[in-house]
C-alpha cells in the first residue's frame, strides 16, 4: 500500500468516527456577561481653569446660572457649562465682553432632541486667547423656548433659524425667525425624535 | 430729476452665476440694492436626519454630497470625529495619504473657484485653462478610488484604498507641473488691468465684522487675521509640514483671489513635503472593531476646508448610529453676510460679490 491509499483510510476512518460518536457539548448555560467597568477617567489638567470659570460665573450671576460643569474629554478637552435658561442672554453678553473671555466667535450652535428635553448648544472661541468652550442649554419640550443671541453674535441668525426649522425651538427676540431649509408650509419638525414623516411610502 | 421706483427682481435659483440652486430676492432702486435676502434650502436633503439611522460607515457616501467640490475634507471631518470619540490610533501612512488627498482637493477646489468666478466677471479663458489642470487632479482621485467626484474614500481608521504603483510618482509629476502653471496664471490674471479695476475695493468689509458673521477660510483671511485650522489646532499631521498661511490686507475681492492662489502653493508645498517623507510600508486602515459603537458622550472637531471651518457636532448614546450629527458647514456660515455687503452695492456687483464668498450648494443646504 502506498502512502498515500494509507492517509485516504485514516481520513475515512477518523470520519467514521466522529459520525458514531455523539457530538458532546456542554449544556448551554447562559453565560454570566462580564461587563467590563471602565476605569474612571483621570481628572482632566483643564479641571482647575473649569473652576476658575465656573467661580466667576457665579460671582457675576449667582449660583443657580450654572446647573452643572464638566470637562468633555473627547478631543481637546472642551471646558462645558450647562447653563439656566433664565441666565443666559445675560450670561452670553458676558463672554463675549469680558476681558478674560471674549469669546467673539461662535462656531458653532446646534440643536439636540434628548427626547425628555431639547438642548441647544454653542461652541465660542476666543480669537483674543485662543481658547474654546461649549455651552449647553436645556430647553422644555413642552414651552421650547430660548432667548435669542443673534445681538450678541450675528452669526447666530441663520443657525437659530435652522432649528427652529428642524427642531421647532423658538428663540425669543430673533429678527426674522422663519423656516430656512424646508419649504414655509412644511409640517412638523423633521428632527425631532418623534417625528412621523408623512410620505412614508416613498 | 429722473424718479426711479423700488422694483423686486428675482435671481435663481436656475441662474448661472449662483454656482447652484440658490435664489435672491432683491430690492432694487435704478441699478442700487437697496435689500438682499438669500432663500435657501432648494437642495437640501436632510443628511443630518438620514444619518440617524445609518452607521458610521454608511454615513460616509452622505457627506460626498454635501461640498461637492471638495469631498475628501467633508469625508475626513465625519471620521475624524468618529476617530477622536473612539481614541483610535490611524496608521501613518494613512495619514499621509490623507493628507495628500486633502491638499489636492483644496488645489482642485480653488481652481474651480478660480475658472467660475474670472468667468462670472467676464474671463473665459482662465475657466478652461483651470478645468484643465483640475482634470489632472480628478484622474489621479480616479485612479486612487474609482470616482472623480464622490469619492468615499476616507474610512473610520484610515482609507481605504492604498496607494497603486506609480500613483505617488504621478502625484510628483503633477505637482512640478502645477509650480509652473502657477506662474502662468499669475501672468495671466493676477495683473490684469480690466480684473483689477473689477474687484480691487469691491466688496470690503473689516475684519470685526468678519468675525461677527463668524466668517471662515479665505473670507476671514483676507481681512488680515491669520485664523488657519491647520496651524491653530493642527489635526492629522499638518504640524509636521511647513507652510505659511497667506492673509490679505484690504478685504476686498481681489485679495480673496489672491489669498486662495497663494494658498493652492502652500497645498503645493505641503503636498511636496509629504511625499518626500510617505512611508515606505504599512497599513492604510488600522485595526478597527467590525461594527462601531462610539461611546457615549459628545465632541465637536473643526477642521479646515477649502471653504472654511467644516465642524462636525457627534452625539452619542454609546449605539453603532449617531444620536445626532451636526455639519458646521462654512458655505452656510460665510452666506449670511451676503446681505450686509450688498445692501447699497451696485446691481452689477452682486455676481462679483456673491462669488468671491465662494459657496457650494450642497453645503448650504446640507
Amino acid at each position: 500500500m502506498t502512502e498515500e491509499n494509507n492517509k485516504e483510510e485514516k481520513t475515512a476512518q477518523s470520519k467514521e468516527d466522529q459520525e458514531k460518536k455523539p457530538v458532546q457539548r456542554p449544556a448551554a448555560r447562559p453565560r454570566p456577561r462580564v461587563k467590563k467597568e471602565a476605569p474612571p477617567p483621570e481628572p482632566s489638567p483643564k479641571e482647575p481653569l473649569l473652576a476658575e470659570l465656573v467661580q466667576q460665573v457665579t460671582e457675576k450671576l449667582g449660583e443657580q446660572a450654572i446647573e452643572e460643569s464638566y470637562v468633555n474629554q473627547n478631543g481637546e478637552h472642551l471646558l462645558t457649562l450647562v447653563v439656566n435658561r433664565d441666565h443666559w442672554a445675560k450670561l452670553a453678553s458676558l463672554l463675549k465682553q469680558e476681558a478674560n473671555w471674549q469669546y467673539t466667535y461662535l462656531q458653532n450652535c446646534a440643536g439636540v432632541d434628548q427626547q425628555t428635553y431639547f438642548e441647544v448648544v454653542y461652541h465660542l472661541y476666543s480669537l483674543e486667547h485662543h481658547d474654546q468652550i461649549c455651552v449647553h442649554v436645556k430647553v422644555d419640550r413642552d414651552q421650547p423656548e430660548i432667548p435669542s443671541v443673534v445681538n450678541i453674535w450675528p452669526a447666530a441668525n441663520w443657525h437659530e433659524r435652522e432649528i427652529y426649522d428642524l427642531l421647532g425651538i423658538q428663540f425669543t427676540g430673533h429678527p426674522n425667525l422663519q423656516r430656512i431649509l424646508m419649504p414655509d408650509e412644511w409640517e412638523g419638525y423633521p428632527l425631532r425624535k418623534d417625528y412621523q414623516p408623512l410620505d412614508e411610502g416613498v | 430729476m429722473l424718479r426711479t421706483e423700488e422694483m423686486l427682481l428675482n435671481v435663481g435659483p436656475q441662474h448661472p452665476s449662483t454656482h447652484g440652486v440658490l435664489r435672491i430676492v432683491v430690492k432694487i432702486d435704478g441699478e442700487v440694492i437697496r435689500e438682499a435676502t438669500p432663500v435657501i434650502g432648494y437642495l437640501h436633503r436632510g443628511t443630518e436626519k438620514l444619518a440617524e439611522d445609518l452607521n458610521y460607515t454608511q454615513i460616509i457616501p452622505y457627506t460626498d454630497r454635501m461640498d461637492y467640490v471638495s469631498a475628501m475634507s467633508n469625508n475626513y471631518v465625519l471620521v475624524h470625529a468618529v476617530e477622536t470619540m473612539l481614541k483610535l490610533e490611524i496608521p501613518e501612512r494613512a495619514e499621509y495619504l490623507r493628507v495628500i488627498t486633502l491638499e489636492l482637493n483644496r488645489i482642485a477646489s480653488h481652481l474651480v473657484w478660480m475658472g467660475t468666478y474670472l468667468l462670472d466677471i467676464g474671463a473665459l479663458s482662465p475657466f478652461l485653462y483651470a478645468f484643465q489642470d483640475r482634470e489632472k487632479i480628478l484622474d489621479l482621485f480616479n485612479e486612487l478610488c474609482g470616482a472623480r467626484l464622490t469619492y468615499n474614500y476616507m474610512r473610520v481608521g484610515g482609507v481605504k484604498w492604498d496607494a497603486p504603483n506609480g500613483w505617488l510618482q504621478k502625484v510628483e509629476q503633477f505637482i512640478t507641473m502645477m509650480e509652473k502653471r502657477m506662474k502662468d496664471y499669475h501672468q495671466l490674471i493676477t495683473g490684469n488691468e480690466i480684473f483689477i479695476q473689477r474687484t480691487r475695493g469691491v466688496g470690503v468689509y473689516s475684519q470685526e465684522m468678519a468675525i461677527q458673521y463668524a466668517l471662515s477660510g479665505a473670507n476671514l483671511r483676507v481681512t488680515g487675521l491669520q485664523r488657519d485650522l491647520r496651524k491653530e489646532h493642527p489635526y492629522s499631521i499638518y504640524d509636521r509640514f511647513q507652510f505659511d498661511v497667506p492673509v490679505g490686507r484690504h478685504g476686498d475681492l481681489y485679495d480673496k483671489y489672491l489669498c486662495r492662489m497663494n494658498e493652492v502653493e502652500e497645498s503645493l508645498k505641503i503636498v511636496g513635503q509629504a511625499l518626500a517623507s510617505f512611508p515606505e510600508k504599512g497599513r492604510v486602515l488600522g485595526k478597527v472593531p467590525r461594527v462601531l459603537r462610539v461611546p457615549e458622550g459628545e465632541c465637536y472637531v473643526s477642521i479646515e476646508s477649502p471653504r472654511g471651518e467644516l465642524g462636525c457636532y457627534l452625539v452619542s448614546k454609546g449605539k453603532d448610529k449617531p444620536w445626532r450629527l451636526k455639519f458646521r458647514r462654512p458655505s452656510f456660515c460665510n452666506l449670511q453676510i451676503l446681505p450686509v455687503l450688498l445692501r447699497g452695492e451696485n446691481m452689477a456687483n452682486l455676481v462679483a460679490i456673491l462669488g468671491g464668498i465662494d459657496i457650494v450648494l450642497g453645503e448650504v443646504d446640507c
